[in-house]
């Protein structure tokens, strides 16, 4: 029994020895588990501040009214929204103009926010109503339909700050109301209500405004998809993206590592021998990733268009654009995870630890905009951002080519950066 | 054959120089001068100076360790020296002209293992810069050369040892280079397998090429090498034609091997008494060095005069291995 217990010990002393010794083993076992707990715990969590992230929305006051002010005080105040009525100032220059109906339009569908409210005139007169018939102005909801969570929210969040914000407004229609419905109030009873009402402040006390939000409806709302509208199915494009640049990169190391298979089996040496130099192999290698990027990127959408309705052959100039750079920028990661690595099994630990960690604050495993904002720009570090951003700026909302400058550009650089440090890692096979 | 058409014009002054050259003087194929490799503390290669004359086919010898691979991979022009140089056909080892006049086999089966054995010679001669006609050749030939045409469209993955490691032969003489590196090119093959390998190498010196063969098996360097060059400790120790470096090791003398009845106990001093020495790991076997084959009957009488058994003897003129192991010792190394 104690020969037993000892003989245990020794294997588990061995087993701590050699995972003292092995560097990439200790890294697996601590600090990755930590690290992923990191990353999703700000993404759902908040980053430990606020928990909820706050929704953007564009406010359009086309009324102008003293009760149309009033409200759009109250959005701007409304702390679950992020609202505002003009685009942000440049650093040190004027305040831009508000936004018109046909701005904010447009800055809902370049993905500034998700979603826009347009109080049209005669909103004043006419707020809201209740019972059916109630004569009643519309609100315009415009909205995102890439992100359905922010037009639900605004929607909600619109009901309980017009309740809180007008709570005058809110008795004088449902005195207007009763009165219909009961069929005529007595002289005195008018005159007992207006009393009571007169002591209703026209501004929200504290109380009243931090409570439960409000889905009653008074004010009316149309709701419009402003982005998606035409589109068979709004989310085939972004998923597309998103897991495409995930497998892309996993495809990637795995063809990076074919220079860890060919250095095992001295192949690699062979070559080095001939007249092909290092960099040349990396160049080839790199291409063969990125086409083979480019193929299976290409496959995905087809299918998604056959399949899913997606509209490729609609957007066929923009898809070659991002399918190449995603392509360049993913093969020169492949390149880069191959030159670090020392074996084929460590590239595909590193790999998977790498490319999960991008994967989920890129947005491949779920929208980027539903994490905090924080964790929204520590997301653009990716590859996988950049790409999901121009697909959608491209299947989403329509923008053309030039619109992609940004896009094309990080993606470019990041494949040539990422190509630098692997040559430069690469090295260590020229020469010994 | 051995240098390509150059590719771009930086290229052209080194081609025209190279072809001046063969006219003028042909240069020696392999010159190392006072070569020096170091990792670390530890010396690979020291100071080793070699000369291999056009034609000819040096053994290269050594125990593990001894640092022949790296002096290999220095002539393929693989390794950054810490001294010397090595000029391979009068051109730096490194350079566009001796990668393209050199050819260099490797101990691993460094091969494309999902390809079959015309794609990783297309590959391979490609990477030499071989094009159109002269691919398509250099493939036929060495398909040809390396028995392996009827098995052009196999995987190598599917080929037996034998015939991996003849491709592996076949994948580094794609150019036709005029200087051949075959490092232990018959590690882990049947005697048929072996044999074939043996004759490929006798072709490729009835065509001309300079054939410089590192191997542990003694009868294959004596069978194939003309000159033999023995490493130990990073340094070369012997250098010169198989029999020259017996004569240097042992004059005229032979070994004789004694064996000894299992009770002879003090037969090791009497060995050492009379000029032997037993051979290590074996208590019973003692060597002696006799100058005629007649001293044997002297051995003999000393022994029965001191009371020890006798139960075998041999004769045997000394071999390379008998060179190889009374210069680097008997001791195993590492």
């Amino acid at each position: 029994m104690i020969d037993m217990i000892s003989m245990i010990a020794a294997i588990v002393l061995n087993g701590f020895r050699a995972l003292r010794r092995d560097r990439g083993a200790l890294i697996l076992s601590f600090i990755l588990p930590v690290a992923f707990f990191s990353i999703f715990a700000g993404i759902f969590g908040g980053m430990g501040g606020s928990s909820t992230p706050r929704v953007s929305v564009l406010v359009v006051d086309e009324d102008r009214s003293a009760v149309s002010g009033r409200l759009v005080q109250a959005l701007l105040q409304e702390p679950s929204l992020d609202a505002s009525t003009h685009p942000k100032p440049k650093k040190g220059g004027p305040v831009p103009p508000d936004y018109t109906a046909a701005g904010a339009e447009t800055a809902v569908k370049q993905g500034e926010a998700p979603a826009a409210l347009i109080i049209p005139k005669g909103f004043g007169a006419h707020p809201m109503a209740l019972g059916p018939g109630g004569e009643r102005a519309t609100i315009r909801l415009l909205h995102d339909s890439s992100d359905p969570v922010a037009a639900q929210m605004v929607a909600g969040m619109l009901q309980k700050v017009a309740m809180t914000s007008l709570p005058d407004t809110m008795a004088q229609v449902g005195m207007r109301y009763f009165e219909r419905a009961s069929g005529g109030l007595t002289p005195e009873q008018r005159k007992s209500i207006e009393a009571a009402m007169s002591r209703i402040p026209a501004s929200p006390n504290a109380a009243v405004r931090n409570g439960p939000a409000g889905d009653a409806g008074f004010v009316a709302l149309d709701v419009r998809d402003v982005v998606g509208e035409k589109k068979q199915n709004s989310m085939i494009s972004f998923y597309a993206a998103g897991i495409g640049v995930m497998f892309l990169l996993f495809t990637a190391s795995a063809a990076g590592g074919s220079l860890l298979d060919e250095s095992e089996s001295g192949a690699l040496d062979r070559i080095l021998s001939s007249r092909v130099s290092m960099t040349t192999l990396l160049a080839g290698k790199m291409a063969y990733s990125a086409l083979l990027a480019s193929a299976q990127l290409t496959l995905m959408f087809l299918w998604g268009a056959t399949v899913f309705h997606l509209d490729l052959f609609g957007h066929i100039p923009g898809f070659i654009v991002m399918t190449a750079v995603t392509s360049f920028a993913v093969a020169g990661f492949g390149m880069l995870l191959a030159s670090v690595s020392h074996t084929r099994a460590q590239a595909g630990a590193i790999s998977t630890l790498i490319i999960l960690t991008m994967s989920a604050i890129g947005g491949s495993m779920f929208p980027r905009y539903f994490m905090p904002e924080a964790m929204q720009k520590v997301g653009l570090i990716t590859i996988n951002a950049w790409a999901i951003d121009g697909y959608t700026k491209v299947f989403w909302r329509d923008e053309p080519i030039l619109q992609l400058a940004p896009q094309v550009g990080v993606l470019i650089g990041a494949g040539i950066v990422l190509f630098v440090i692997a040559r430069r890692f690469a090295r260590r096979w020229e020469y010994s | 054959m051995g240098l390509p058409w150059p590719k771009k014009m930086a290229d052209v002054h080194m081609y025209v120089y190279h072809r001046c050259m063969a006219f003028a003087a042909p240069a020696i194929p392999l010159r190392i001068d006072s070569v020096v490799k170091r990792f670390g503390d530890l010396t690979a290669v020291s100071s080793v100076s070699l000369q291999v004359r056009e034609r000819a086919c040096l053994g290269l010898l050594g125990p593990n360790g001894a640092g022949k691979s790296t002096l290999i991979r220095a002539i393929s022009g693989r390794v950054r020296l810490d001294a010397g140089s090595i000029r391979v056909f009068g051109e730096p080892a490194a350079s566009a002209a001796a990668r393209a006049a050199l050819g260099w086999v490797p101990q691993e089966l460094a091969l494309y293992p999902l390809l079959t054995c015309r794609e990783n010679l297309e590959a391979f001669g490609r990477y030499q810069g071989l094009r159109g006609k002269a691919l398509h050749d250099g493939v036929a030939w060495c398909l040809e050369w390396a028995a392996l045409a009827d098995r052009a469209g196999a995987t190598v993955k599917t080929l037996s040892g034998g015939m991996r490691r003849r491709l592996n032969m076949a994948a580094g003489l794609v150019h036709r280079p005029r200087m051949v590196l075959l490092d232990e090119p018959t590690v882990g093959v049947d005697p048929q397998s072996r044999n074939r390998i043996f004759d490929m190498v006798a072709e490729l010196r009835n065509q001309g090429a300079t054939v410089i063969y590192t191997t542990h098996y003694m009868e294959e360097a004596e069978r194939l090498c003309d000159t033999i060059a023995i490493m130990d400790h990073g340094r070369i120790i012997a250098q010169g034609p198989k029999e020259e470096l017996v004569e240097q090791s042992f004059g005229r003398r032979s070994d004789v091997l004694m064996r000894f009845a299992a009770a002879a106990g003090n037969a090791g001093a009497w060995a050492t008494a009379h000029g032997g020495m037993m051979q290590a790991g074996d208590e019973g076997l003692a060597h002696f060095a006799v100058a005629q084959p007649t001293d044997i009957a002297a051995l003999l009488d000393a022994a029965a005069r001191d009371g020890l058994e006798v139960v075998d003897v041999v004769l045997r003129r000394p071999n390379l291995e008998s060179v190889f192991l009374h210069l680097t010792g008997r001791d195993l190394r590492p």
